[in-house]
């Protein structure tokens, strides 16, 4: 059944997170931002993991103002205008356990910017605004996994992956809906 | 005119760079920029700076972004050759740097990637 044929977002994501087991890597990220023992473990790396979580923070409140800018631009239609608020909401949920875990490490989280910059003029059309969105989502997974292997601390090199692994899914979803084949390739790059 | 030693080697690098670049497949390129797209945008400052007018100029430059100290500090212009060796490696290069990215790996990519951002520097998206 496509996703986008199941009678609400949530179940669509419940089917697909099911499948995955991305729900124990969702549990493993929540844990992490609870962790106290987890800035003591952060030893020598630690400001370059609390880099890495901000630079990773500042591109989670981009992608929340982004899917802002989607839902509020009437382009979208049910059941896709659901699906992007749930996606915004789980970067909201990434961007709240980045800054959490930043601070845990002594690091102070960036904040989103007063205002972005997107090419709204270039936004005409549902299937735009997917394209726009599945183009940064497509970055964000690049992104995670060029900053997994730089993570002095395995655990929080485990918890990018978890989102990672969630962002991987939007873009899929994405490409499907813009009649793209969802995952065109065995490797991320 | 015979070229020697010095001269020559000169000569056959200009004439080995200038291959490479002819031989870059900038729809290649393209899907590599893709890649950047969390990130970067060419006519837009995001979470990096924008890549409009990023060949020959100073990094840490761009107006009003806010760069890490260390990419302040690096006095590297950005040309072909700066590129690719920040792009292996953007930490081993610019330890500190914000671009918290482990690198695009392949040779190819890279090559690939800044004959993309090349032309889009002189197309008409970064000339509006």
């Amino acid at each position: 059944m496509s996703f986008f044929a199941m009678p609400t977002p949530v179940a669509a994501r419940r089917l697909f997170l099911g499948r995955s087991g991305l729900v124990l890597s969702g549990a493993a990220v929540a844990l992490l931002a609870g962790n106290e023992a987890l800035a003591k473990k952060a030893g020598d790396g630690k400001a370059g993991d609390v880099q890495i979580l901000n630079t990773a923070l500042g591109a989670e409140l981009e992608a929340i103002a982004a899917y802002q800018v989607g839902a509020e631009s009437k382009l979208l239609q049910k059941p896709v205008l659901d699906l992007a608020v749930t996606f915004q909401g789980h970067h909201k949920e990434h961007a709240d356990v980045l800054a959490k875990t930043i601070a845990k490490l002594g690091g102070k989280p960036v904040s989103a910017k007063a205002k972005y910059d997107f090419p709204v003029d270039q936004l005409k059309s549902q299937n735009d605004v997917l394209k726009f969105a599945a183009k940064l989502e497509q970055g964000a997974v690049s992104a995670y996994l060029g900053a997994v292997p730089l993570f002095g601390n395995r655990d929080l090199a485990k918890a990018a992956a978890s989102i990672l692994g969630d962002e991987a899914m939007h873009w899929a979803i994405l490409r499907n809906a813009l009649g793209e084949a969802p995952v065109p390739s065995a490797f991320m790059a | 005119m015979k070229l020697h030693g010095p001269l020559l080697a000169i000569a056959l690098a200009v004439g080995s760079a200038t291959a490479a670049a002819a031989n870059a497949d900038v729809a290649h390129g393209e899907e590599v920029y893709n890649r950047c797209l969390a990130c970067h945008a060419l006519k837009t400052d995001r979470v990096g700076p924008r890549h409009c007018g990023l060949i020959g100029r100073r990094a840490g430059s761009v107006p009003g972004f806010a760069y890490s100290e260390a990419m302040k500090k690096s006095k590297l212009t950005w040309d072909e050759k700066t590129l690719d060796r920040f792009l292996q490696k953007p930490l081993k290069v610019v330890p500190g740097t914000a671009m918290t990215y482990d690198g695009v790996p392949d040779a190819k990519d890279r090559r690939d990637l800044i004959a993309y951002i090349k032309q889009a520097n002189d197309g008409p998206e970064c000339r509006k």
